[in-house]
């Protein structure tokens, strides 16, 4: 059913990508705004504070906000053009139905009409549960509560999950493992404080571009940077040890870490003895983990694993930080949790200076994650498995507790239940799983067999051409709410401009949705901040207790970390202080990780490493930054980096058209030789859809445990199709 | 000078990582709105991700404006180097030769020379320049000598010899305290 409206010229005719260059009125007219919005950028978790600049009611511009202590001003070059995704010419205005030919224009009852008569239609004939939403770790707090009780209390669909699962799920998972909550533990403003810093896949200066002005204040006070990537990122370029670990042996190599500091004698044994559980089988397994074996493994050399050892061990104060480059992996649980055991091993965590955590890529990667969008998980980061935990939402909620759903499918697997023929009807926000999801391919066979296919956005993405019905949502800067930034910071996105005519406020939108299929007084909201008092009254006693942050709090204290129980609490920055865990007994866990192969190793037939990641001009799958002129100049299309020696093996020159094979399909693109890649190993970012998705090659294996893809290692052959036009 | 030039502008090329949001917002600067008067230089990507910031060094005797046969060019008593004055400039390019930083750039569709005036707008009413305000990684600074003094190790230098010539700059280039030799190539870094 699902397929892409045949005239596709058309379709991009009137639905872009356009690229914006201009400000509404031109560059002619004077920049001076009505009023200046104190906000966050839309973008990655780290969200920057920015004004932004409103003149009748549109958004003109931006102005630094200096005062808001996160980022102090800065902002990286897609926080700078953000503002160009307003009064933009591809936004939405109108439900759209499909026609053969395309789309057309239909009234929102209309629309809704239509939307519930076919979601009744399939829960009918089908069950419930072959009805599954898709969500997205970019919504606000409030908006991911609504669509958690959207699926539980309206639908009755055990099937909701959202975009997070392609996201940092890997290292929630560990965090709950060992911790027992899962929340980075420190605030950003330890890194300054530590005198050695472990950076591990996380491409920081074009990821989390503002954070290296956090690693350089480091550095400024003596600290030692060791990052650990696959690339000389711009971040990997200052560091004072660089270990460049083959894509897929991070848990071999955070092994060898850890026995060398054993070795070294750095271990923390009161800490251990008193603080955690378990350590007895990690020492026993990362004896075999020499620095010789490890070098052998993972391509670091064997100096270096016990220089960063050593580093690590003889520091007063340390943190390390992750991101998607060890999280993406078929054994993205075990990478992690690899990591916890050298940082508990050595008892660096829960002192200023001192600690760990994921940095989230999504805007709310983090909120996103705790109050009920995913597919296991009730408000508050309860377990939907979990009888006491249901007993208290069902009564939050007032419901009958047996009527809510028990755990459903993550959205990483969703497309095989669409195979199946179990999940036969989706609605998606927030998400783009068409560009997203690893085996594009597969996606498209999938969308393509729903029999009714719903899309809110504000643009009509690559995944909304396939939709039977699309609802214009609102951007960003268009609804108020909460995000819970990276570092466990809960702030205010303050609405700066009403969405245009035709277009609604996601809230409400989600809101008419499911007052069709229940109660009224079950969504009775008339502003974000009702919705928000629900969901700190829902959370409270939760692990993620957010019952004292309230908008006033945010304002005041300039956002309020979680835990915040009471509303006299100042909330919680950095956790794990006088090294309390959150396990029942109080102790951290240690877990054994013995290396595994990725999924799917180099061969002869595909004898080459493909990791995939991002560009800093361009953001998760492009949807808003493919239509910001400024930003796709910088970086216009996916270029194949490669190290020369790899290049000379193939004929290949910078700048020829090379086709990458993996067993999914081929990719045919122009190529980057560079020396800062690993030999054995090529790059592509993934923010492109169609002939230009590195997705087209990924694998769909999943890590057993958190359900995440491995992104980060598939295997290709490479051939060289032309020269360079150069 | 006036109290806004108590604070200096420092530029540390080595911080820089090349995200070029110094470059997006300096366009939307409300004297030049459109139009960016920064650029980025990346060394060699094929050795390395290390890029340069450029902005206009304020040199105390410009040769922009000494070569500049419309005196087009000025430079303000608290040593701000003007973009091109509208009215007078001619389009010439002699001051884009002339710079021994490669700064002004000749803009066809104003047919005129404009270049980097450190916000002077922002600045002499005592704000950051916008590149500086929004630069993620402290490759662009600006503040109290002391205080860059006491946070960083890189020294700053204001003299530069080039060729004959020796050229005095308000804006500081940071560099290292102590430069060992840097190896570019990942394999250095491998176990083989």
């Amino acid at each position: 059913m699902a397929h892409v409206p045949e005239d596709t010229a058309a379709l991009m005719e009137r639905y872009g990508p356009t690229l914006q260059y201009t400000p509404p009125g031109g560059w002619e007219a004077s920049g001076e705004p009505d009023r200046l919005v104190q906000t966050h950028c839309c973008f990655c978790g780290v969200q920057c504070g920015i004004q932004l600049k409103v003149k009748d009611d549109v958004v003109v511009g931006f102005e630094p906000w200096e005062e808001f202590p996160v980022n102090r001003g800065m902002l990286c070059p897609k926080g700078v053009k953000r503002y160009l995704q307003g009064s933009h010419p591809d936004r939405l205005t109108s439900p759209l139905i499909r026609t053969t030919s395309g789309f057309r224009e239909a009234t929102w009852p209309e629309a809704l009409d239509r939307i519930e008569a076919e979601i009744r239609r399939i829960q009918e004939e089908s069950g419930r549960d072959s009805f599954g939403l898709l969500s997205g770790a970019s919504l606000t707090n409030e908006k991911a509560y609504l669509m958690g009780k959207f699926a539980r209390v309206a639908l009755k669909t055990r099937n909701i999950d959202y975009n997070g699962r392609l996201c940092m799920v890997s290292a929630g998972a560990a965090n709950k493992l060992a911790f027992g909550i899962d929340r980075a533990a420190n605030p950003w403003s330890d890194i300054p404080l530590a005198k050695c810093l472990i950076i591990a896949g996380a491409n920081i200066g074009e990821c989390f571009p503002i954070l290296t002005d956090y690693v350089w204040r480091a550095r400024d006070a003596g600290a030692k940077l060791i990052v650990i990537d696959p690339r000389i990122t711009p971040i990997g370029r200052t560091a004072d040890l660089f270990l460049p670990v083959r894509p897929g042996r991070d848990s071999a190599l955070m092994n060898g870490i850890l026995n060398a500091c054993i070795e070294g004698g750095f271990a923390d044994e009161q800490f251990i003895a008193q603080h955690t559980n378990d350590f007895d089988k990690v020492r026993d397994t990362v004896r075999a983990y020499t620095p010789e074996r490890t070098a052998e493994i993972t391509g670091v050399p064997a100096a270096s694993i016990v220089r960063a050892a050593e580093w690590w061990g003889e520091a007063p104060t340390a943190m390390l930080l992750h991101a998607r480059g060890i999280e993406h992996h078929t054994k993205g649980t075990e990478n992690c949790l690899s990591c916890i055991n050298l940082v508990l091993a050595t008892g660096k965590i829960g002192k200023p200076g001192s600690g760990y955590g994921t940095i989230t890529g999504q805007g709310n990667g983090q909120g996103g994650r705790e109050h009920g969008q995913r597919c296991n998980q009730l408000p508050g980061g309860r377990d939907i498995d979990n009888p006491e935990d249901r007993r208290v939402i069902a009564e939050r909620w007032g419901v009958d507790e047996k009527d809510i759903p028990g755990a459903g499918l993550p959205s990483t697997e969703m497309r095989e239940a669409i195979m199946r023929d179990e999940i036969k009807g989706m609605l998606s926000i927030c998400f783009n799983p068409l560009v997203s999801l690893p085996d594009a391919d597969y996606t498209r066979r999938a969308l393509e067999k729903l029999e009714l296919f719903v899309v809110i956005d504000f643009f009509l993405s690559e995944t909304a051409q396939h939709a039977d019905i699309v609802l214009p949502g609102s951007l960003h800067e268009e609804d108020d709410g909460t995000v819970t930034t990276g570092e466990g910071r809960v702030v205010r996105i303050r609405q700066a401009v009403p969405p245009p005519p035709g277009a609604r406020q996601d809230w409400e939108i989600i809101c008419d949705l499911a007052r069709r299929f229940a109660p009224w007084e079950k969504f009775p909201y008339a502003c974000t901040e009702d919705i928000n008092r629900e969901l700190r009254y829902a959370s409270r006693g939760g692990t993620c207790d957010y019952y004292g942050i309230t908008y006033p709090k945010i304002d005041d204290q300039k956002g309020v970390f979680w835990p915040c129980p009471t509303l006299d609490h100042a909330g919680t920055p950095r956790l794990f202080e006088d090294a309390v865990f959150r396990h029942p007994d109080g102790k951290a866990r240690f877990h054994a990780v013995e290396y595994r192969p990725p999924a799917e190793d180099v061969d002869e037939e595909y004898p080459v490493i493909l990791t995939t990641g991002r560009v800093v001009s361009q953001f998760l799958s492009g949807t808003q930054t493919r239509r910001i002129g400024p930003l796709v100049d910088q970086y216009p299309e996916p270029l194949l980096e490669l190290h020369p020696e790899l290049a000379a093996k193939h004929g290949i020159a910078s700048g020829d058209t090379v086709r990458v094979t993996s067993r999914r399909g081929d990719l045919t693109l122009a190529c980057n030789v560079v020396r800062t890649i690993r030999p054995d190993t090529v790059f592509i970012p993934y923010h492109w859809p169609g002939a230009k998705s590195a997705n087209r090659l990924t694998l769909r294996a999943l890590d057993p445990v958190s359900k995440i893809p491995e992104f980060k290692v598939s295997a290709v052959r490479l051939e060289r199709v032309a020269a360079s036009d150069a | 000078m006036s109290q806004a030039f108590t604070q200096e502008f420092f530029l540390d090329p080595s911080r820089c990582i090349g995200c070029q949001a110094c470059y997006h917002a300096c366009a939307e600067c409300e004297t030049h709105r459109g139009h960016s008067m920064i650029h980025l230089d990346y060394v060699d990507r094929s050795l390395s991700t290390q890029t340069v910031p450029v902005v206009c060094m304020h040199c105390d005797d410009p040769a922009c404006a000494a070569v500049c046969p419309a005196d087009a060019i000025k430079r303000t008593t608290d040593g701000i180097v003007q973009s091109a004055l509208k009215p007078r400039c001619i389009g010439c390019s002699n001051c884009v030769l002339a710079c021994p930083f490669g700064v002004p750039r000749y803009i066809p569709a104003l047919d005129q020379m404009m270049k980097c005036d450190m916000c002077y707008d922002r600045t002499s009413v005592g704000k950051k320049p916008m590149c500086v305000s929004v630069c993620p990684s402290g490759a662009l600074a600006f503040g109290l000598r002391e205080e860059i003094l006491a946070q960083r190790r890189e020294r700053p230098i204001d003299v530069f010899q080039i060729g004959p010539q020796t050229v005095r700059t308000k804006v500081q280039l940071m560099a290292p305290a102590e430069v060992d030799s840097l190896d570019l190539d990942i394999t250095a870094f491998m176990e083989r």
